[in-house]
């Protein structure tokens, strides 16, 4: 029997690659959020508030160390019990903001809960499919866990917030890992893939190809000889004409003017200038005069300026851009694809299947929130209201992602005792 | 496959945000361009406010163009002071400080230099710009107003403080905000939102035209119009009847809460609070502190009721079933309830039932039914927290909810007011302590737009719209909806009609009976009131002249308008607010007047003299 050194257990690349990012976030949110007068303590200011949270999260980070990593198991299903509710909840008790009721009030500070429900629900689905008695492939347990994964994502859409909502999908990741059966994946990308193509051609275009397409594929069959599926052909195509005509209704009908802007705007439809691109629009102006090594620290003149809104929170990245330039953004996205990377890989080497979906839970929700969010301010996909991990403002926001790191760093370490 | 497709899409995903990147930062220069302060100038495009109409569609707020002169410190060269001075029409030691202001505010961001050119100032600078390195010219457009009354009402508009710049990101330096009336309360409906505008400029730092012909900048979009519920031309007449007068006019439709006319008397010319001459006559109006015409009277003056009070003690009374229409009461010249002094009352016919004595405005008959309501219940708190409860329903006692940025509460005293006056429980009080408020006297305080209020609930016969001013938005019926839902009182509808009977009497042969004051053709009702009032000078506090108040509505059986009018210091309640109230009632009702004489008096009637009675140091009389 050989027991390592206690430290030598923890994964330092990650603790190195968090504190880094947090880090950078902060210089940042200084930067964005500066006003003339500037006194770090002065906790009415966006940046010294953040600080706090900060510190606050090392004190959350040894407490989470502390604890023996069998608890996160064992009591996974209550704490995603304990999310559920904190959900239900926001619908007696929520505050409102901005329009979204995804906030709990105490006193003077807000919490959020849909940025814990995460973490729990990644707990959740590692102890259901790393069960000794859940097999993955079944289809039964196929739609189970995919009801884990969908039921805090159905408690957040109507708050309304389908930007949280929308990182759910995460998920299926880690499940395609563990065996959930390709068909998901490919239905996923086929009603995406279906969704734009309905509203880039119309319905009657989108019909028009899928007869084509259809027609394409008998007559190949044909040629080849094979059986006709008559049927289940016949079957696809109607499902796929249904979609596309409840795209059309959803997006017509179910969407808000705002939600029709942002997706055309990204499909190029409207050719934009006016105010549904400008917050797009200014956030690619900053970026983009950062050039090479950018403005600066606090030398900004879009930052400064205020050109950019909610640029301390969602648009953080804009900054980045303007003021350390194409490195500094390189930087950034590099330490977020070696943080992943490194979550990965650990994941892999985990011993049991929990602590490998939840490893390799914690890189996809990394990973969707980094891509959905830089996408945005870079102008590749539509405007959704979701942070940029460890580097936007926002002490729920950075809690929840400390949490989920760092639950994952403590059984990353318990794996080694295993394997000893 | 499965262990690698995330590994994969993170490496796809992170070059496609790299690539997309050097598109952004490197290869496409335009967008460094846009932020360079040296080949590209960045404005701000404001929008025009949006109008504001009367409810017969006149025009009352309009715009007109307007220039600041603005400098962006960091980007300011050596320049020829003396002559840009004297082109700015500034002095140097002006200009100098205006510099150092916008240095501290910031040196990235543009400040203002000179505020508001006329159109020929600028014809003669923006020539001659190009040779002032960091300093531009910015277009606004500045307030028309188009009538020279309802100051009060349409309210003005100003620079934006350190505070809500700080506050509010929508603002910068040098933007105006609506500051008071209309123009604060419909603020984000009013005024637009601002535009960008790239400018190209040469190496001369001259402009040459919008960058990339205009295909990066973002226009203004004009903020909307709205239509106020007012009647310019009633408000007109009503501020003209106010002249030489301090006080005010509120008339609404009861049927739903528009507010017709909103006078305050004294008042100015909105068009003072415009242009260059701004702070000059701002600072006029605001150090007028005996006339205060920037004081609202209508909306924030807090007033004794006085009589038209005793039409809800009334209402109470008969709600709390102590008393019935066909109760007569005696009055013996006051009302004697064992207090040193009693409650005095005038010369009139005795006894009395309600209707007469709304009529006679009897104060005895009303103290009966004050104290009646009062000693209903057990202890005169609870008597009290009841009275009130009714008094609350009418909306009373607290702000009305009405949409102008003004306002006051009033006051309706509860038990717990009456036990820390009187120290309770080491002295016990009881109905007859507060034996005023029966006829609107004693801690009770309105302002006139509650008095108005509650004449309305009474002309409807128990329910009321919240008072507003707002027609409509853009055009479109999208006022709030706290303004259509219809709101009852505790009262039942039933009783109204004996007091309204009262009411029509007060012309036939109780307060208001001269003819002058009725209107001939139309069935209208009213109140006459004169409150006691007292004023503090150099800390010598004395009684001034009674205030003239009036309430009325018409026609009784189809109320089309209620008004209250305040007369200060104006003795009876029918010599200057009874009058007024006919004047408007029947201008409102036939556009005409038919009493030439007397509506001439009430024009060249002056109570100035009164006014200034109290500050002339030597000892005078009231009541005269």
């Amino acid at each position: 029997m050989r027991y390592p050194q206690s430290n030598s257990k923890i994964d330092w690349w990650i603790i190195i690659l968090y504190f880094a990012l947090v880090g950078f976030g902060w210089l940042n949110i200084y930067s964005a959020s500066m006003s003339t007068t500037q006194n770090i303590w002065d906790l009415n200011q966006i940046y010294s508030k953040q600080l706090v949270w900060i510190l606050l999260s090392v004190v959350l980070i040894v407490f989470i160390l502390a604890v023996e990593a069998k608890f996160y198991e064992r009591f996974s299903s209550l704490i995603y019990l304990f999310a559920l509710a904190a959900l239900v909840g926001l619908y007696v008790f929520g505050q409102t903001v901005n329009g979204a009721t995804s906030w709990y009030a105490f006193g003077g500070f807000s919490i959020q809960p849909s940025e814990f429900a995460k973490t729990a629900t990644a707990l959740a689905l590692g102890k259901f499919v790393g069960d000794i008695q859940t097999n993955i492939r079944s289809w039964q347990d196929q739609w189970k866990s995919l009801l884990i994964m969908l039921l805090p994502a159905l408690l957040i859409i109507p708050q309304p917030d389908p930007g949280s909502a929308l990182v759910y999908a995460a998920f299926i990741l880690p499940l395609y890992r563990e065996g959930l059966n390709y068909l998901f994946l490919t239905f996923a990308a086929a009603l995406g893939l279906l969704f734009i193509g309905t509203l880039l051609f119309e319905v009657q275009g989108i019909v028009l190809l899928l007869v084509v397409f259809l027609g394409l594929y008998l007559w190949q069959q044909k040629r080849k000889r094979k059986r006709i599926k008559w049927g289940q052909s016949l079957i696809i195509l109607a499902l796929a004409i249904g979609f596309a005509y409840s795209v059309n209704y959803v997006f017509y009908s179910v969407f808000e003017q705002r939600h029709r802007d942002r997706i055309n705007l990204v499909l190029g439809k409207t050719v934009d200038s006016n105010s549904i691109g400008y917050n797009t629009h200014q956030s690619e102006i900053a970026i983009g005069s950062g050039r090479w090594w950018g403005k600066g620290w606090l030398q900004g003149t879009q930052t400064k300026g205020n050109f950019v809104p909610e640029q301390h929170t969602d648009y953080i990245f804009s900054t980045v851009g303007e003021e350390w330039g194409f490195m500094g953004a390189l930087f950034l996205i590099s330490l977020f694809i070696a943080l992943i990377l490194r979550v990965l890989y650990r994941a892999e080497k985990q011993k049991s299947i929990f602590g490998r979906v939840y490893g390799y839970s914690v890189a996809s929700i990394i990973f969707i929130h980094f891509m959905v969010n830089i996408g945005m301010v870079i102008g590749l996909l539509p405007t959704v209201g979701i942070p940029l991990p460890f580097i936007s403002y926002g002490g729920s926001g950075l809690w929840g992602f400390t949490i989920l790191l760092f639950i994952f760093v403590k059984l990353d370490s318990a794996n080694y005792i295993n394997i000893s | 496959m499965r262990k690698s497709l995330l590994f994969f899409l993170v490496l796809i995903v992170g070059l496609t945000y790299v690539g997309r990147l050097f598109y952004l930062q490197i290869y496409d220069t335009t967008y460094a361009q846009l932020s360079d302060n040296n080949a590209i100038r960045t404005v701000f495009d404001y929008p025009q406010r949006g109008y504001i109409f009367d409810r017969n569609g006149q025009l009352l707020l309009a715009n007109q163009p307007s220039y600041d002169v603005m400098v962006v410190p960091r980007n300011m060269k050596p320049l020829d002071t003396l002559e840009f001075c004297a082109l700015l029409n500034l002095t140097k030691e002006d200009f100098i400080s205006a510099i150092e202001r916008a240095k501290r505010y910031s040196p990235n961001l543009p400040s203002v230099v000179a505020a508001q050119l006329t159109k020929s100032e600028f014809a003669g600078l923006s020539e001659k710009m190009y040779k002032y390195r960091g300093f531009y010219i910015q277009k606004r457009s500045l307030r028309d107003y188009q009538v020279n009354h309802s100051a009060n009402v349409l309210g003005y508009v100003s620079q934006v403080n350190d505070y809500t710049i700080k506050m509010n990101p929508d603002y910068q330096m040098g933007e105006l905000i609506g500051a008071a009336g209309v123009e604060k309360q419909y603020e984000e409906v009013l005024r637009g939102q601002k535009g960008i505008k790239y400018i190209q400029k040469d190496n001369f730092n001259r402009d040459i035209g919008p960058y990339k012909d205009g295909a990066f900048d973002t226009p203004a979009i004009r903020g909307t119009d709205i239509t106020l519920t007012i009647d310019a031309k009633l408000q007109e007449y009503g501020e003209s009847l106010m002249v030489n007068k301090r006080g005010g006019i509120v008339a609404l439709d009861p049927k739903n809460g528009e507010i017709l006319a909103l006078v305050a008397a004294p008042n100015y010319d909105p068009a003072l609070l415009v242009g260059r001459q701004r702070s000059k006559n701002f600072t006029k109006l605001y150090y007028d502190t005996i006339a205060k015409p920037l004081f609202d009277r209508v909306l924030q003056g807090e007033y004794p009721p006085g009589s038209p009070f005793k039409t809800l003690t009334a209402l109470i009374a008969l709600q709390e079933q102590v008393i019935t229409p066909n109760d007569y009461v005696s009055c013996y010249g006051g009302y004697n309830y064992g207090g040193v002094k009693p409650l005095g009352c005038h010369d009139h016919q005795t006894p009395l039932a309600l209707i007469g004595g709304i009529a006679h405005s009897c104060n005895s008959y009303f103290a009966n039914a004050y104290r009646k309501t009062i000693d209903k219940y057990p202890t005169p708190q609870e008597g009290i927290e009841r009275w009130r409860q009714h008094l609350r329903s009418f909306g009373l006692g607290d702000y009305l909810g009405y949409d102008l940025p003004a306002g006051n509460k009033g006051l309706i005293p509860d038990a717990e007011f009456y036990n820390r006056f009187y120290q309770y429980p080491k002295y016990k009080w009881y109905s007859p302590a507060t034996i005023s408020n029966a006829i609107g006297q004693g801690e009770v305080l309105l302002t006139p737009i509650q008095m108005v209020h509650f004449t309305s609930v009474i002309a409807n016969r128990g329910y009321y719209y919240t008072p507003h001013i707002i027609k409509n938005i853009g055009g479109r019926d999208s006022i709030p909806e706290g303004f259509t839902t219809r709101q009852n009182t505790t009262i039942d509808p039933k009783y109204f009609d004996p007091v309204i009977e009262g009411m029509a009497d007060v012309y036939v042969y109780g307060t208001a009976s001269k003819p002058y004051i009725g209107i001939p053709g139309i069935e209208i009702c009213g109140k006459t009131g004169t409150a006691e009032n007292y004023i503090k000078v150099n800390g010598k506090r004395m009684q001034l002249t009674d205030h003239s108040v009036f309430i009325s509505f018409a026609p009784k059986d189809n109320p089309k308008i209620a008004l209250a009018v305040f007369v200060e210091n104006g003795y009876w309640g029918s010599r200057w607010a009874g009058r007024i109230a006919g004047l408007m009632t029947e201008k409102y009702l036939r556009d005409s007047i038919s009493r030439k004489d007397m509506e001439q008096y009430v024009l060249k009637g002056s109570l100035m003299s009164e006014y200034e009675k109290p500050y002339s140091g030597k000892p005078f009389k009231i009541n005269q």
